[in-house]
């Protein structure tokens, strides 16, 4: 178990290394000229010059990078023309556009696309197995034609389109809710849940569709198997073949989509965030990425990077907990 | 219900729906006496599965058509509600099936599996059925009940798992007890050991039994009724003794002679083995698993002369298929020498696969899977593959029309037999059989060893026979060996191992193989128990 736990860290620190090895190249080296982005376009020739000499731009390649990752582990120092600056560890760099430390940048946006992705996942878990369960239940029937349709509509339909349908419904039309803003946990709990309840509903109603596609499908497998047969033959009722062992045939599936849809979403719950004014992760990346602010786009890229890696050790961690054949090594 | 009767069966009639119906029971009536045993013996697609499932009414919501009237344990299966039916499965008649690992839930304990067979029939508190499941575990010979029912079932052995199937099938004291083919998946003495205990509980809880099986040998050694089955209809019922001992009808006089046994006369006569085509000296296989080594193979030396079968039998797990994989050369040997008549090349052996639907590939015709090897030697023209690959069929008893047919349009037989011809096409000297008639019924499989017999006189072949079946070995082979544990432990003529064998895992193996005469059988079983009770 240590073992295994020491080896999938070995293992996240590497691809998260290999990760911004990649950035590193892709973003820093292959566009333009760094400084005159960073500087801004009305700078001088001056200014530039000098921005290249802060940035440390006329290091060979590695160094850059070398100091890059000293910073992530040690911190570094930035001089800013007049003095110097440090940025302690883990330090992802500074934004070109507002000066501010990109760590701080992510700290401050982490908690609103937690709120949401956190929220949405436990919704989308429930509604996504739950219909996946009762569509199974009641297979040959009109309910089950009902939920297949309705799934089928839920992957086909852009999340915007739902969100927007909630907002007017919801906040314009009956004016149950609040138009949404973010409110921080800290401040009024439950303001919180009521301004993000639209967004987890929509990104959950998407999402939900494919786990309810995966749970029937799993769950149909296993009550083909000889062992549900068994069962059905000592005359266990229907609802408990389906209940419990076929159920727990899908749990391992659902873990698996699970981590990587869970990871991913920090990044990428951009189109939600901006349609229920979130100002999270995943809008900052997509106005660092308009502007060139390549400090940003790294820093945001990696986190992202780091919630796929971690949230695919805890499936494997849920995996071997919820089928004993499973043997971590 | 007539009093007396666990099982009363009319005019039973079961028909699979589809492009083609298939009509898998036909017009079939019996009855079984309460504490009685019958057992439903044929080969597959006879109706005996088929049969065994409706008693329980478990084609319901299948789609098949079940006509005819079904009483088992007083409860009309035709007419019964699905809660009626559910209060008869397991409570009054409780079914035994063949896969014991897949038919257990892999994510639960076996003692939770068999405490929610008995909460679905008895208001017991969980506890209280978590006692009994122990309790029937242990009375099924599960040795520390108590911590082994936390265990789930790939912790358990293949003979443990069928234990703790019946235990589940104890749990609610049902009156009668199916088993379809019980042991067809378990070693031989795994399988003696099981079938001791059906027949002791069947004594000491006076449970009906109904067995369906293929192997006549297993039904001699349980019932005291046959029912003979052959494409859903009855051939022959009566008394096993009797069946077995003067058959009144033509097929079951046929199944009976197709069956191997060990009392038959040797057939071959020995031969006098030529230079030797195969050498192996102190083979040894070693397998990783995590940071464990498994030696499968340890210092296996054997030699095979031209002409000549050796026989090499054991259980699962005794490192045959290993060794067989190794003689022809698709398995490096960790250690030790192989020799091919002077050469270290393996170009003159070939290998005949255990099965025969998974050992073809389904998208290529049969005739270019028998050609293939031939390719891979080198030849080019189309003209002389087409002939040669002819020329093979027409050897294996095949029609050479067939060459472009797929091997879904055979039967069993038929694809080993094309299994035979492509090991056949490069003309090898030697060729390695891993249990190559273990998946066919027993007339095919008689078929299929007379072709490999003949085909062995006409070319002069060597043969490796690797089976688990003790008496099909002895059937085909001039000298034996004996493995155990990965390691050769006996070897010497069929006269010799089979007539006096030495070593007591020899002995023990012999014991355990079904004899066709219940009287015998009786007498061995009752040797066994003194074997274990020393």
């Amino acid at each position: 178990m240590t073992g295994f736990l020491l080896r999938r860290l070995g293992g996240a620190v590497f691809v998260l290394l290999s990760l911004s090895v990649f950035l590193y190249l892709v973003f820093y080296v292959a566009p333009g000229n760094v400084a005159q982005i960073a500087c801004g376009p009305r700078c001088s020739p001056a200014q530039v010059a000098q921005v290249h000499e802060q940035l440390r731009l006329g290091d060979p390649l590695w160094l850059q990078y070398a100091h890059f990752v000293q910073g992530i582990f040690a911190g570094r120092d930035y001089s800013s023309g007049v003095g110097v600056l440090h940025c302690n560890a883990p330090c992802l760099g500074v934004s070109y556009q507002s000066d501010q430390q990109v760590t701080q940048l992510i700290l401050n946006k982490l908690p609103v696309t937690g709120s949401l992705v956190i929220g949405a996942f436990a919704l989308w878990l429930l509604l996504g197995v739950g219909t996946g369960v009762l569509s199974v239940w009641r297979r040959g029937r009109p309910t089950e034609r009902v939920l297949t349709w309705l799934t089928l509509a839920g992957t086909a339909t852009p999340v915007f389109v739902i969100g927007l349908l909630l907002i007017i419904v919801f906040c314009s039309t009956l004016q149950w809710l609040p138009f949404p803003t973010y409110v921080p946990f800290g401040e009024n709990p439950e303001q919180w849940a009521w301004n993000l309840l639209l967004a987890w509903v929509s990104l959950a109603a998407i999402e939900s569709a494919k786990y309810a596609r995966l749970t029937r499908s799993s769950m149909l497998e296993t009550l083909a198997e000889d062992h549900v047969r068994t069962f059905r033959a000592y005359g266990v009722s229907e609802r408990a073949l389906v209940g419990r062992h076929a159920l727990r045939g899908a749990v391992a599936p659902v873990i698996a989509l699970s981590a990587l849809d869970f990871g991913s979403m920090f990044g990428g719950a951009v189109l939600t965030e901006s349609l229920f004014g979130l100002p999270g992760l995943g809008r900052e990346l997509v106005e660092a990425v308009k502007v060139v602010d390549l400090p940003v786009v790294v820093g945001m890229v990696l986190v992202t990077g780091f919630f796929v890696v971690l949230a695919n050790a805890v499936a494997d961690l849920l995996y071997a907990v919820a089928d004993r054949r499973v043997v971590l090594s | 219900m007539s009093a007396g009767f666990v099982v009363e069966v009319e005019g039973l009639s079961v028909t699979f729906p589809g492009a083609q119906e298939v009509a898998a029971v036909r017009d079939l009536s019996f009855s079984l006496p309460e504490g009685g045993a019958l057992a439903l013996v044929g080969e597959s697609g006879s109706g005996k599965s088929a049969t065994a499932f409706a008693l329980l009414g478990l084609h319901r919501g299948t789609g098949a058509r079940v006509e005819g009237s079904l009483k088992v344990a007083g409860v009309d299966v035709g007419a019964a509600s699905e809660a009626e039916l559910r209060a008869l499965r397991g409570a009054k008649a409780a079914m035994v099936f063949q896969d014991p690992l897949s038919s257990l839930d892999p994510y639960y304990a076996i003692g939770d599996q068999i405490a929610e067979v008995l909460r679905v029939h008895r208001k017991v508190s969980r506890r209280a059925a978590r006692a009994r499941a122990v309790e029937v575990l242990d009375r099924v010979g599960i040795p520390d009940a108590v911590r082994r029912s936390r265990s789930r079932p790939h912790e358990f052995s293949g003979g443990m798992r069928q234990r703790a199937l019946i235990a589940m099938a104890l749990a609610c004291e049902p009156k009668l007890l199916i088993a379809d083919e019980p042991t067809t998946a378990l070693d031989v003495t795994v399988q003696a050991q099981i079938l001791d205990l059906l027949h002791g509980l069947r004594r000491e809880e006076g449970m009906g039994l109904l067995l369906v099986t293929h192997d006549v040998g297993v039904a001699a050694e349980s019932v005291d009724e046959v029912l003979v089955m052959r494409e859903g209809r009855a051939v022959e019922r009566g008394p096993v003794a009797e069946v077995l001992a003067a058959p009144a009808r033509t097929y079951t006089r046929t199944l009976l002679e197709a069956v191997p046994r060990l009392d038959a006369p040797l057939s071959r006569q020995p031969v006098a083995a030529g230079d030797p085509v195969l050498e192996a000296v102190g083979l040894r296989r070693e397998f990783r698993q995590g940071r464990r080594t498994v030696t499968a193979v340890d210092d296996v030396s054997l030699t095979v002369g031209r002409g000549e079968t050796l026989g090499i039998v054991g259980e699962s797990g005794s490192g045959k298929t290993t060794l067989g994989r190794m003689l022809v050369g698709l398995l490096e040997p960790t250690s030790g020498q192989l020799r091919y008549g002077g050469t270290e090349k393996t170009s003159g052996v070939q290998m005949v696969f255990q099965d025969p639907v998974a050992s073809l590939n389904p998208r290529r015709s049969i005739g270019e899977a028998i050609a293939d090897p031939l390719r891979a030697a080198g030849e080019r023209d189309e003209k002389v593959l087409r002939d040669r690959v002819r020329e093979l069929l027409e050897r294996v008893g095949l029609d050479p029309d067939r060459y472009d047919r797929y091997p879904h349009e055979f039967s069993g037989g038929q694809r080993q037999r094309v299994g035979i011809a492509r090991a056949l096409a490069p003309s090898p000297k030697l060729v390695v059989c891993d249990e190559p008639v273990s998946a066919l019924d027993v007339t095919t499989q008689a078929q299929v060893i007379a072709l490999l017999g003949e085909l062995q006189r006409d070319l002069g072949l060597s043969l490796v026979f690797v089976a688990h079946d003790l008496a099909v070995v002895r059937q085909v082979s001039d000298r034996i060996a004996v493995m155990h544990r990965g390691r050769i432990v006996e070897q010497g003529t069929v006269a010799e191992v089979y007539g006096s064998p030495t070593e007591p895992y020899t002995k023990a193996l012999l014991a355990a193989v079904p004899t066709l005469d219940p009287v015998l059988a009786a007498v061995r079983r009752a040797a066994r128990r003194e074997l274990v009770a020393a």
